[in-house]
């Protein structure tokens, strides 16, 4: 991947796209946590990278030093005329503007709402299953098949669940996917390639919004139009750019839970088949797997030059937030290391910390639980088909792209 | 033993009212809130603690209100 050198010291001169990290990240947090705990990278036009839940939770938490202005890294800074809403409001967005940004949409994604949609995804689910059984059947050998637990299942149901969410046309799914391609594994791109591509992606929207702004409809795009914001109507813009986040970021990292999540069970026999006669443990070991891979890895801006802990940061140097590093800390959790999936006690972060925290997790964790569910009532033995075909995404969400599972009946 | 939720940590994760039904509530937002006085009963201490330990802000404390003299 990547048109960046390969890194050789991981303190100096770290590139979260370089393919040992895509590949296994957890020895480079480990040595990096020991060795040193904020590395630096010149690369990005300058970036730093916490690896102990200490300092992640610190910068996190810390929204007076660190800006969410630009929450992606690439050599790319979203200008400061933009602040205080961002690109995509209000994940880069920054008190005070950000609380209401944020409540507009927080009662679509409360455990309240995100209930009325479990139906339909428990649904969809089976439908993929019976695709995928479809495919086995017709297979030269129906007792032992390979299908791809990636491509053919998990990453089609966060596609689906947003775009009945927002009320998109479900027949557009592969184009969402390749806008959110683009935005988050691209990274590495030159920028006319990027801008090029993020154009498309506000092209489309407008198109989408103009039709609800004429019909409006029950559905979380017509919401949004109904919206108010200090008493204003929210205007098309700003709606516009919200959905393109809810869009980006409430399907790859989706997707990227139910994948890791089923390549752990596909490599860990007695995991899986722990979980198909205890079904009851299933919510326990889901924040278990949240916690061991967990997807997502945010950034942050640095606001001012400054010294943080002994590091001499520099204005607009990016700050990478990985969570599944603070989660694999020893100091904070007991056997880092190994997943646990009866782990009673899990005060993970895969989903950020403070005034971030992803406003799609209760969505996240009933596609998560369903899709998880579904599979191992369907196909409850399965394995890797080859574990050295697995593909890992690069960039900041991590998850199997390519990961075939041989199903055995 | 009694339990208080810190509403300005309170960020929504809903750790407490997955794992403890009887004594946490999601609000409109999905923020957790306790029900009623907040006061545990014996048989739910083991799922109290247990809220409190998985609370990814540390939001949530056990205030004891017999304290003896």
């Amino acid at each position: 991947m990547g048109r960046h050198e390969p890194v050789v010291d991981w303190t100096t001169d770290f590139d979260h796209t370089d393919e040992a990290y895509v590949a296994d990240p957890f020895p480079i947090w480990d040595e990096l946590r020991r060795s040193c705990p904020v590395a630096h990278t010149e690369r990005y036009n300058g970036a730093w990278l916490p690896t102990r839940h200490e300092d992640i939770a610190a910068i996190a938490y810390d929204t007076d030093r660190f800006t969410s202005r630009s929450v992606v890294m690439s050599e790319f800074r979203a200008p400061l005329e933009l602040a205080p809403e961002g690109i995509a409001p209000p994940i880069s967005s920054d008190p005070p503007f950000h609380k209401g940004a944020r409540r507009v949409l927080l009662p679509a994604f409360a455990p309240q709402a995100v209930d009325q949609l479990e139906w339909s995804t428990r649904a969809y689910c089976h439908e993929l299953i019976a695709d995928l059984k479809a495919k086995v059947a017709a297979s030269d050998d129906p007792a032992s098949a390979v299908v791809d637990a990636a491509e053919g299942y998990a990453q089609h149901i966060p596609v689906r669940v947003i775009a009945t969410m927002l009320g998109l046309p479900e027949s557009d799914g592969d184009r969402f996917r390749g806008f959110v391609n683009h935005v988050l594994e691209g990274v590495d791109k030159p920028m006319e390639e990027r801008a090029l591509g993020m154009g498309e992606l506000f092209e489309y929207l407008q198109v989408q919004i103009r039709d609800h702004m004429d019909d409006p409809r029950d559905d979380l795009i017509s919401y949004l139009l109904g919206s108010e914001l200090d008493g204003q109507p929210l205007d098309a813009f700003h709606v516009i750019r919200t959905v393109a986040l809810l869009l980006i970021a409430g399907i790859d990292t989706t997707w990227s839970a139910i994948g890791a999540s089923l390549w752990h069970l596909a490599g860990h026999d007695a995991d899986r088949r722990r979980l198909v006669t205890e079904p009851e443990l299933l919510p326990t070991a889901m924040e278990e797997f949240l916690r061991a891979y967990a997807p997502v890895t945010m950034a942050r801006l640095v606001r001012e030059d400054m010294d943080y802990a002994g590091c001499p940061m520099k204005a607009n140097d990016f700050v990478l937030l990985p969570f599944p590093a603070a989660n694999r800390d020893p100091e904070a959790f007991e056997r880092a290391d190994e997943v646990i999936i009866d782990r009673e006690v899990n005060r993970h972060a895969a989903f950020g910390l403070g005034i971030h925290r992803c406003a799609g997790s209760h969505l996240a964790r009933m596609e998560l639980r369903v899709a998880l569910e579904v599979w191992l009532e369907e196909f409850p033995d399965f394995e890797l088909a080859d574990p050295a075909a697995v593909r890992w995404s690069g960039g900041q969400v991590r998850g199997p792209r390519v990961l075939p599972v041989r199903v055995l009946n | 033993m009694r339990l208080v939720i810190d509403d300005e940590k309170c960020e929504g994760h809903g750790r407490c009212y997955s794992i403890a039904k009887e004594l946490f509530e999601p609000d409109e937002i999905g923020n957790g809130v306790v029900i009623g006085d907040g006061v545990v009963p014996p048989e739910l201490e083991h799922e109290a603690r247990l809220a409190v330990e998985n609370c990814p802000e540390l939001a949530i404390s056990i205030v004891d209100d017999h304290v003896e003299g």
